[in-house]
């Protein structure tokens, strides 16, 4: 086939980096929101495992 | 641990890749056949390399876990297997446009390297229902290894006997005619090569660490419901 002309070509090029580039940022963003599940978890996990506040001492009123 | 210097890797590749694309469209000429089409050679070619050395380096990994018997190994296996599907789905995709574009069909069935290639993406498509049909990790891990294995050995091999077994191809020999390319094409092609090998390097340490951290808080998990 002869080459063809750059106006019929862009479209090619360009659909083969867009799909690239979709394809790359879709898994990243999957990536992302398994970490950002993990890191929830991990908040949960820090604030069950949290020490509980020590009750404060009752004041003693002078007579 | 793992974390460690993906920063760092993650600056690289997106440098490497944005000085690639650059080189690619204001850098290489237009092919003299095939004229702007060829563009998506620059970005076709290094996927599919570096998806089919991902396959093979499963394989290395997947004969540490066997020798070994390490965790790490086999997750490493997986990640990398995964990631060159991943790469592999963007190969076909993109091969596919540039078979329109300059043969005029979407795909040819009597191409021997497309249909390797093909037959060599559907192999490893099987890989995670095998690996996630067995429950107990110990025997996952250890036939997920085998198979990684064998796969990855069957990769050099599927592609040298395309290459040794056909007179007359259609698709463009890239290793053999790398040394035909102009100059200014050759440094193209290497750049985006080095780049596609940084983004994959990247991805995986960033897998890896999420891995690593979900394996860690589940851990954690069962000593708190032990501890509790």
């Amino acid at each position: 086939m002869p080459a063809l002309p750059l106006d019929d070509a862009g479209p090619y090029v360009a659909g083969a980096y867009l799909v690239f580039t979709a394809i790359i940022l879709a898994y990243v963003a999957i990536m992302a929101s398994k970490l950002a599940r993990i890191e929830r978890e991990l908040d949960e996990l820090e604030k069950l495992t949290e020490p509980e506040p020590e009750p404060e001492p009752e004041r003693v009123e002078a007579q | 641990m793992y974390g460690r210097g993906l920063r760092f890797l993650s600056i690289a590749s997106f440098v490497a890749l944005t000085v690639a694309f650059a080189l690619v469209f204001f850098y290489a000429p237009n092919d003299a056949d095939q004229g702007f089409v060829y563009k998506i050679f620059f970005l076709h070619v290094p996927l599919a390399l570096v998806a089919l050395g991902g396959f093979v380096a499963g394989g290395i990994y997947g004969i540490k876990h066997l020798r070994s018997g390490r965790r790490e190994d086999d997750m490493k296996s997986y990640v990398a297997i995964h990631l060159s599907i991943i790469l592999g789905l963007a190969t076909l995709a993109t091969g596919m446009i540039w078979a329109k574009a300059s043969w005029g069909h979407w795909w040819v069935w009597d191409e021997p390297t497309l249909v390797a290639f093909l037959i060599v993406f559907l192999l490893y498509s099987c890989y995670q229902p095998l690996r996630f049909a067995i429950e107990d990790p110990e025997r996952q891990a250890r036939y997920a290894a085998v198979f990684a294995v064998i796969a990855g050995a069957f990769v050099p091999i599927c592609f040298m006997s395309v290459r040794f077994a056909q007179a007359s191809v259609t698709h463009p020999r890239v290793l053999d005619s790398s040394g035909s390319l102009p100059g200014s094409m050759q440094l193209t092609l290497l750049v985006s090569l080095g780049a596609m090998v940084l983004l994959f390097m990247t991805l995986w340490k960033y897998e890896l660490t999420s891995k690593h951290a979900k394996a860690q808080l589940r851990t954690l998990k069962r000593r708190l419901a032990l501890g509790a």
